[in-house]
């Protein structure tokens, strides 16, 4: 396929995370996005593309004033929630292989802890506008809201349990312990899961993701241009976005436990000429541990209905035959909105994921989920 | 609680839904039905997705439906609905094919599953604000309720 393997992941940086940065969400982009620049071997001015994250405050124009780029020849945003990061990856490389620009910067960056409740900001989203009219006055306010109809369908049709959902969440944060960077320290039990003070049944404290300060982003550049670069190029083998049916609203979707990533993971395998089956780590993107069984089934690695027994088997630990979010992802690293996840795929295919690293790791997946059912989702190998 | 202290969040109506919004005020549930291919959509949006006509009439449910699936919530995600916890939202096949998510009235602990019909109440939320409701419906003293079951 014309598009397989035209770009490849060049560099990869991140911030310290934490609860309270005092630093601005700028300055956590900039600093995020000079370590993911240094880290290809290029300099702040060989950016020529630059992709923000639409929910955010800083713009491209920041970049440019702040790193003297001369000619920014390429900017897009990738409006999809928590799949904008990986969604991003497919402009970035629509522009690199149109010929427009050679190094795409995709940065993020929040307070998204210490600067308000991020489920009062989602009043405010454009992406909302429905449910902020139609089902918010009756006191639907937030996403975990949203989605607990969601994994209550789930539970109900196919037998999954508040349990199995405790797995994803237990060995998320054990592999974020090994990680070094992550605000989550302390190890879990499925116990300590079962005892967590309920959300919005059924989803329980421990099901739900991180509120989170700090910065992430990767450096997409043309796989021609990377044989002089520092690390390894990781390739971008298939990239692919998905839309649910009824976007809007979750509850006029035909099938609520078909996520948007459905539709992109048979286009995203046919581009990368694999299979499922051959993935060896795979970064999931983790709002809810619910998102994550789904997304399971959606991508393939096992059948619709199956994801509970899946986890339950241990397949998703470290060790298992299909490791997920070996960085604690963002229910026990951080929420950096998938960022963190493309970091960690690409720490992972280089081998240096450290005490998390699957060995012999050189296939992998990364998945983003954002808006009530967009999906992206990308394949990359070893360069 | 009068309109001055409501603290909970209020709909936004635009033209596209004045009529629905309306209608609650008068105990009614209007949904849109193409003029052209005669489907019904639901929320209220300006275009058929069906035949993408724009031309709409607006017509009454029936206010019978069944749990499509729901959710208890326990997390004060908003002050205004701080005092109501915890609180059930029930996501409902109305019988016209559409559904809707509204707060179902019943004990917290009732044991619901899909299927269960329910039918819809009006809530009197300030002077020019009604929301919709779910009550239970009661299976056994009406023979005649229809269980649309699973779509």
């Amino acid at each position: 396929m014309a598009l397989k393997e035209r770009v490849a992941i060049s560099g990869v940086g991140e911030t310290a995370y934490s609860r309270n940065s005092g630093k601005s969400v700028l300055a956590l982009q900039l600093e995020a996005s000079l370590k993911a620049i240094e880290d290809a071997g290029l300099s702040p001015r060989d950016i020529d593309g630059i992709i923000p994250y639409s929910n955010s405050v800083v713009v491209a124009e920041d970049f440019v004033t702040n790193f003297g780029i001369e000619d920014l020849r390429f900017s897009a945003t990738t409006p999809l929630g928590g799949a904008s990061c990986v969604a991003g990856i497919q402009a970035a490389l629509l522009a690199i292989n149109a010929g427009l620009c050679n190094h795409v910067l995709l940065p993020i960056g929040r307070n998204g802890s210490s600067s308000g409740r991020i489920g009062t900001r989602v009043q405010q989203m454009p992406q909302f506008k429905v449910v902020g009219e139609f089902e918010m006055p009756t006191g639907a306010i937030a996403p975990a809201q949203l989605y607990a109809a969601m994994a209550r369908r789930h539970m109900e049709l196919y037998g999954t349990t508040s349990h199995q959902l405790g797995e994803i969440a237990v060995s998320t944060r054990h592999n974020a312990i090994l990680n070094g960077n992550a605000m989550m320290t302390k190890p879990i039990t499925i116990e300590d899961h079962q005892n967590s003070r309920m959300i919005s049944d059924p989803l329980r404290l421990l099901d739900c993701s991180l509120e989170s300060d700090g910065g992430a982003a990767i450096v997409v550049s043309a796989a021609e241009r990377t044989k002089d670069l520092r690390q390894i190029p990781i390739l971008v083998m298939g990239v692919a976005e998905g839309h649910p049916d009824s976007p809007s609203s979750i509850t006029q979707r035909p099938d609520m436990t078909r996520l948007g990533i459905a539709k992109a993971s048979p286009k995203v395998f046919a581009m990368a000429g694999v299979a499922p089956r051959e993935i060896q780590v795979a970064e999931i993107y983790d709002c809810f541990t619910y998102v994550v069984l789904c997304q399971l089934e959606d991508i393939g690695f096992c059948k619709k209905g199956e994801g509970g027994p899946f986890v339950e088997s241990g397949a998703i630990r470290l060790g298992g035959k299909l490791p997920i979010n070996t960085h604690g992802g963002l229910l026990s690293q951080a929420h950096m909105v998938g960022m963190n996840h493309v970091v960690e795929l690409v720490r992972q295919l280089r081998g240096s994921a450290g005490k998390a690293q699957v060995s012999g790791a050189e296939l992998g997946l990364v998945s983003g989920y954002g808006d009530m059912g967009d999906g992206s989702i990308a394949i990359m190998r070893r360069g | 609680m009068t309109g001055d202290t409501y603290s909970k969040l209020l709909p936004e109506p635009t033209p596209d839904s004045m009529p629905y919004w309306k209608s609650l005020n008068e105990g009614k549930l209007l949904l849109q039905e193409c003029a052209r291919c005669w489907r019904i959509r639901h929320y209220p949006r300006p275009v058929c997705d069906a035949c993408h006509s724009f031309e709409t009439r607006w017509v009454e449910a029936s206010g019978k439906g069944a749990i499509h699936s729901w959710t208890i919530t326990h997390h004060p995600f908003h002050d205004g609905y701080r005092l109501d916890l915890p609180y059930t939202l029930v996501t409902v096949d109305l019988e016209e094919g559409v559904r809707m998510l509204a707060r179902l009235h019943a004990p917290v602990d009732t044991r619901l599953e899909i299927g269960m019909p329910v039918r819809l109440v009006f809530e009197k939320a300030t002077p020019g604000l009604t929301l919709p409701g779910f009550a239970l419906a009661a299976p056994t003293s009406d023979v005649s309720a229809p269980n649309p079951g699973e779509r």
